[in-house]
């Protein structure tokens, strides 16, 4: 033990390592009263530490050339020892991955956690979000199937719909061919192993010091360094170690029953994790006949497709998609109101923000289903209910009837 | 923090308790990490036993099989090749094959099984580092000198072997070509990587 103590001694006199294990878990205080909400934040960091993980594995085994490609995962599935188990869990763990990040930011919706002084943390949070749609969807073509093969052929066919001569060669360079081909596979290869992976966990370690610097919110929106005991640590704080890390291990523990539930018994979830029309070879000349995203992008997929064409050009459905996403940068100053937690906010904001939530989920299914006039209708009326909701944000503080806000954390 | 009332005894059993659970999860999770990278089923179905036909292998001649991705040489030596075996055993490294680098029924003057003593079956691969040696069956080339009686030259670091593949002394190579497992399914047909068990 006391040749341990001298190690760590000799360590800490070339490595900040007692002092950066203190600054962040065993002296970094975090609210008392942290619910539910809060286990999605570490489950991030899990999922993302078992994509890399079994990553790892399936690029010893993945071929990423055109001809080679989709057999290279069959062979995985069917002869590598355990390959079906470490690419379900890759697969299942890419849409984990959203259904924790989207619940992860309907926290921070809900507790005004994007608000002053935690506007950056917030931007680097929505960053992390459109790099992980990058990684997801460069990840998805690398399969080779028919649906990999058509739904990089639509996205990528969005950035020809830029005006002013832009679009054609952008797209063009995208691809690096006329159309997907095996040269858009190897560079999406790239991308999706080296690339997005180092931007990801560069943006979370931003996103964790942006964290460890404010201090956490917390579900009364409370500022717990506001109420500092004489040796100078909040009144309403406790160590993020052991209290926290211990919390965290059980969300851990269920959440794993969750995923390995999935992993064993409904990997393709019914065709919302992997699409049916996955499991046949990508071929150019025959787009299947319904053709979706996975269902993380199907609401923005839904947006696209509710905007008609303008002026002989698509482009307007492609900016609308991109405001979707690009709008959540301003929500810390798009929200006027100096009150954070939902908890105590007027009515109208609940009910903006019960809306917003169903326009999300309704045009996540519509994305899904084949285009009618009905559905059609029915995302245009959902995409406007989604950006009403910044509005009612920047309009609904002038007149909302809030709750008193306590001074010290209720519970 | 107060301390007041713990149970140092409950929180310790709590504690391990935890822990070990923790390291029996992560423990069966390496498990399928670290049999991904065996050889999977398709190398390991390459690397089944192969059959040799060497009906139509002549006195002197050589024929090459792969098998595990790896050249098996079948020569079939002539009666003067048999001869010349029993004479070099003062220039070779293990004249006896003492290191086990054969099966049991190879373990021999001549290296092969005894009912079909001239013809041998080795890995071509030099033990020294894995290149393929020649097959140089001449007597007393140039370059190999006037006491060469036949056997294998390695290009890479010249190691030679003679055709009972055991190697000469003084050559890099420390040990004698490896003969595989292998057995007759006829009098012309051999299975190379599997022996039936008989050792």
């Amino acid at each position: 033990m006391d040749k341990l103590i001298a190690l760590l001694g000799w360590v800490d006199d070339r490595f900040p390592l007692s002092k950066m294990w203190k600054e962040h878990l065993s002296e970094y205080y975090a609210p008392k009263n942290f619910n539910f909400w809060y286990f999605f934040g570490s489950l991030a960091i899990l999922v993302f530490v078992l994509q890399i993980v079994t990553g790892i594995v399936l690029t010893m085994y993945y071929k990423p050339d055109a001809e080679m490609a989709f057999f290279s995962v069959e062979y995985i599935m069917r002869d590598v020892n355990w390959g079906w188990f470490i690419r379900y869990m890759h697969s299942t763990g890419a849409s984990a991955f959203f259904l924790v990040v989207y619940l992860h930011m309907f926290r921070g919706l809900m507790y005004g956690s994007y608000k002053k002084p935690r506007e950056l943390l917030w931007i680097f949070g929505v960053l992390i979000y459109l790099a992980l749609m990058a990684e997801a969807f460069f990840g998805y073509l690398l399969p080779w199937g028919q649906m990999s093969y058509w739904g990089a052929q639509v996205i990528v066919n969005l950035f020809a719909a830029i005006p002013f001569g832009i679009g054609e060669p952008l797209s063009e360079w995208l691809r690096g061919d006329f159309v997907i081909s095996d040269a858009t596979l190897n560079r999406f290869f790239a991308f999706h192993v080296i690339a997005l992976p180092f931007v990801l966990a560069a943006l979370v370690v931003v996103h964790i010091l942006a964290l460890h610097e404010t201090g956490s919110n917390n579900p009364d929106g409370i500022e717990i360094k506001k109420n500092k005991g004489p040796d100078g640590i909040p009144l309403d704080g406790i160590p993020f170690h052991p209290y926290y890390t211990v919390k965290d291990i059980v969300g851990v523990v269920v959440f794993l029953m969750f995923f390995f539930a999935v992993v064993f018994f409904a990997p393709e979830m019914g065709g919302y994790f992997i699409e049916h029309a996955n499991f046949e070879q990508a071929d150019p000349l025959k787009t299947p006949a319904h053709i979706a995203p996975v269902w993380y992008f199907t609401p923005f997929y839904a947006m696209l497709r509710a905007v008609p064409n303008m002026f002989g050009s698509q482009f307007p459905g492609v900016a609308v998609m991109g405001a979707a996403i690009i709008v959540l940068f301003f929500l810390p100053w798009i929200d006027r109101s100096p009150i954070k937690s939902i908890r105590y906010r007027g009515t109208c904001f609940k009910v903006a923000l019960g809306a917003f939530v169903v326009s999300f989920i309704v045009l996540g299914w519509l994305g899904t289903q084949p285009v009618s006039d009905l559905l059609t209708l029915m995302a245009q009326i959902f995409t406007t209910v989604y950006f009403l909701y910044f509005v009612a944000l920047w309009v609904i503080p002038k007149y909302e009837k809030t709750k008193p806000v306590p001074e010290r954390l209720t519970s | 923090m107060s301390t007041d009332g713990v149970d140092n005894s409950r929180r310790r059993f709590l504690t391990a308790a935890t822990s070990v659970v923790g390291v029996v999860g992560t423990v069966g999770l390496a498990i399928p990490f670290i049999s991904s990278m065996n050889p999977s089923a398709r190398a390991k179905a390459a690397g089944a036993p192969v059959e040799v036909d060497i009906s139509k292998l002549e006195p002197g001649g050589m024929v090459t099989v792969e098998w595990r991705g790896k050249p098996v040489w079948v020569v079939r030596r002539t009666e003067e090749n048999m001869k010349d075996l029993q004479g070099l055993a003062d220039k070779l490294a293990d004249p006896n094959s003492e290191t086990t680098q054969q099966p049991e029924y190879a373990k021999n003057l001549h290296r092969s099984r005894s009912d079909t003593a001239n013809v041998i079956v080795m890995v071509g691969i030099c033990t020294h580092l894995g290149c393929s040696p020649k097959y140089r069956p001449e007597m007393a080339p140039a370059d190999l000198g006037a006491d060469w009686k036949g056997g294998f030259f390695c290009p890479c670091h010249g190691s030679t072997f003679d055709l009972a593949g055991r190697v000469f002394s003084g050559v890099p190579a420390p040990t004698n070509l490896v003969v595989p497992p292998h057995i007759y399914l006829s009098k012309s047909v051999i299975l190379v990587g599997k022996d039936g068990g008989a050792a």
